[in-house]
């Protein structure tokens, strides 16, 4: 179907000539009226609202990203509004869903961007997702702060846009590090999402540290996102005899692939990344997912006061303990209203420049500084393992810094 | 070996429930000369039926079910899905097709992909689009032969498919509307000129495919209980390509087909290729129609005009 939306999108561009201008005039009558109040945001109104769009998976097979996302972020926008906004302005938040589409996603972004004028963008968790949306931000110069998408490509698509949790070079490194020191594993096989950029690029460097760590992959297969059947792929890993497998996929097909595996009569733990991050994870691998670890932004029982505040509110408001997607959201939200209230002005560049400029912001995944990739640096990282159908904390590896700089060049 | 095996033995079990719903995707051809292209959004509708009357039953039973108690309910959810699929299969024939029966035959086939987007996305606005985790009717347990691993379901999805490829063999050949069906089948005008009441067998055989595809719907639930509305997109056309495969028009060559469509699919997701798994099954369907138009068991016959 792709396919065909496509056709359609192309259908205006080949008539322009003949209809351009008849199409223009119409579409700048539409949309005079309920610009009334936002006319020219470029040119910075200095009353009224502040509009932020956020662009999310509410639904699709992602949807628990989304919708953790959005509440992340109306709570803290909400907080932030309640405590007199910016210089006395609200923020007002425009959520568009992007059924955990590519496509839609972009279509999102451009609506966000040319019909209501945003000031900045908030989204997405998916890598490929954000991927989409980010070259149309960047063109637009729409400052775009991901709370979660971890592939690092998704900030070299240029200066507007910034990311506050860390990439998957990091989630890679430490898990395959963290197998092979804590775990003593030698061999492992891998399961890839050939369809996501998150699982692709998170599949590279943990090969590559897993190895020069003097582990050895044994096996390799693949699926693609959405995928019923993996029982072959794990009837070719069963015969390699892994130690671990790592499965550096989404939540959704975790725990198909688990309960697969556990049909097959393996029994090795599963080893993930922050994708495995959902309340549903449990709820769909059950027990198959005894014993598994995965990598996290942040671990719900910390007890720091910053964190147990944040988890007490969520669950206030909510009723449900707030998940990595949650807790990264409130985080890029908050970055970005601070870095508002610092801006020169109420414009693109000023912002993106306030967002640049982002130090020790106290986050509830820790502290935020934006580095000079526009990535978060030196934030924390945290496994926690299934126990009984919980997640509890296995363990925490501080920011890298000297250890890693030492372990590289040794 | 214990490798080959097994693949085997996963391939048999995916194959079973794509010749399921080859199986009314080739009696409608049969029939009607029509690719249903709804069917596999029947077969949608069979998982979603079983998914909220299961998920109604697990509720109400709290745990409680002894374990025939269990077998009962999903027989009876089973039930329920037939029925809802069967009326659904009628209805799309009576509303959708009947009127188009004398229409140019590509008229039927572009309402039969209208048909097929209206579930899906209907499918979507009512049960939402984000997926849903069939749940379990029956407990699961591992069964261990020789090195070989499997569950108790897959062993289930193999009997029950087999019980009703057997009750469908037996109507088409062993009962008077079956011979009716194939003197539709072999020609519609002359069988109603000897009194074959035509529509009558013409929706039956829409409900006996759209109730099969129900099966194969709840089958398919146990076994990968990740459901959503446009899950029956791909093994819709899976089994059609199997349909194709076995010469569509002819019965026992979509149970054959669906066979080889999962076996080969299992063997190719276990090699080094398994990102290419479902493309390999849509290059089999172009070399099976370049070498052998009719598929393997079917005859070929050219169009009579």
């Amino acid at each position: 179907m792709a396919r065909l939306e496509h056709g359609l999108e192309c259908a205006p561009v080949m008539k322009r000539n003949r209809f351009f201008p008849l199409v223009a005039a119409l579409a700048l009558l539409l949309t005079a009226c309920p610009r009334k109040n936002e006319v020219g945001t470029a040119t910075a109104p200095n009353t009224g609202d502040i509009l932020i769009g956020e662009y999310g998976s509410l639904t699709g097979p992602q949807a628990t990203f989304g919708q953790s996302t959005h509440n992340g972020i109306m709570m803290a926008i909400d907080a932030v509004n309640a405590a007199g906004g910016i210089h006395g302005r609200k923020i007002k938040v425009l959520t568009e869903d992007d059924q955990s589409k590519q496509e839609e996603a972009a279509n999102a972004v451009t609506k966000l961007i040319s019909q209501n004028n945003v000031l900045a963008i908030l989204g997405e968790v998916g890598s490929s997702n954000s991927l989409a949306a980010a070259p149309i931000c960047q063109a637009n110069k729409v400052p775009m702060v991901t709370p979660s998408s971890t592939n690092p490509k998704v900030t070299t698509i240029g200066d507007y846009i910034f990311r506050i949790c860390f990439t998957d070079n990091d989630v890679g490194s430490n898990m395959a590090r963290y197998v092979v020191e804590q775990m003593h594993v030698k061999r492992a096989a891998i399961l890839t999402d050939v369809k996501t950029d998150y699982s692709t690029g998170l599949t590279a460097t943990i090969e590559k540290t897993f190895t020069s760590l003097g582990g050895q992959i044994v096996g390799r297969a693949s699926y693609s996102n959405g995928d019923s059947d993996f029982r072959s792929q794990l009837t070719a890993i069963k015969q390699t005899k892994p130690e671990v497998i790592f499965l550096p996929g989404y939540y959704t097909d975790v725990g198909q692939i688990a309960i697969q595996a556990r049909d097959l009569g393996m029994t090795q733990p599963f080893v993930g990344g922050d994708g495995w991050e959902s309340p549903k994870l449990v709820e769909i691998g059950g027990k198959a997912l005894e014993g598994s670890i995965y990598a996290n932004h942040y671990f719900y029982a910390d007890p720091t006061p910053v964190v147990r505040n944040f988890v007490q509110s969520y669950r206030d408001r909510y009723g449900a303990v707030p998940d990595g997607m949650a807790a990264l959201a409130f985080d890029a939200a908050r970055v970005l209203a601070d870095a508002l209230k610092r801006a020169k002005a109420l414009d693109g560049p000023s912002v993106r420049d306030a967002i640049a400029q982002t130090r020790d912001f106290p986050g509830v995944t820790g502290s935020i500084t934006i580095g000079p990739d526009r990535n978060a640096v030196g934030k924390k990282m945290v496994i926690e393992e299934i126990k009984n159908g919980q997640l509890t904390l296995k363990g925490v590896i501080e920011p890298r810094g000297a250890a890693v700089q030492a372990a590289a060049t040794r | 070996m214990q490798e080959f095996l097994q693949n085997l033995l996963n391939g048999v079990a995916v194959g079973a429930i794509y010749a399921l719903i080859a199986l009314g995707y080739t009696m409608v051809y049969g029939i009607l000369k029509l690719i249903n292209f709804a069917h596999g959004d029947i077969f949608m509708l069979g998982s979603f039926t079983g998914f909220y009357a299961g998920g109604w039953a697990a509720a109400h039973l709290n745990g409680r079910a002894g374990t025939w108690m269990s077998w009962l309910v999903a027989g009876a959810v089973m039930l329920l899905a037939m029925t809802v699929c069967g009326l659904f299969g009628y209805l799309n024939e009576r509303i959708a097709y009947r009127p188009l029966r004398h229409a140019p035959r590509i008229a039927s086939l572009i309402t039969a992909i209208g048909v097929s987007f209206f579930l899906e996305y209907g499918g979507q606005f009512v049960f939402g689009p984000d997926p849903k985790f069939f749940p379990t009717l029956v407990k699961k347990h591992l069964i261990r032969v020789d090195g070989i691993v499997t569950t108790n379901y897959q062993v289930l999805v193999l009997i029950v498919a087999v019980i009703f490829m057997a009750i469908l063999q037996f109507i088409i050949y062993g009962t008077k509307f079956g011979r009716a069906m194939r003197a539709v089948s072999f020609n519609f005008e002359t069988a109603s000129l000897m009194g074959v009441p035509t529509d009558r067998i013409i929706s039956m055989t829409f409900i006996i495919g759209s109730v099969l595809a129900a099966v194969a719907g709840i089958l398919y639930g146990l076994s990968y209980p990740k459901i959503d509305p446009l899950m029956g997109i791909l093994p819709g056309l899976k089994a059609f390509i199997a349909a194709v495969l076995g010469g569509i028009g002819n019965v026992p060559g979509a149970v054959v087909g669906g066979l080889v469509i999962g076996i080969i699919e299992s063997f190719v997701g276990a090699s080094q290729f398994s990102s290419f798994r479902d493309a390999i099954a849509f290059v089999i369907l172009i070399v099976i129609l370049l070498f052998r138009p009719s598929g393997l068991f079917g005859k070929y016959e050219p169009e009579k005009v």
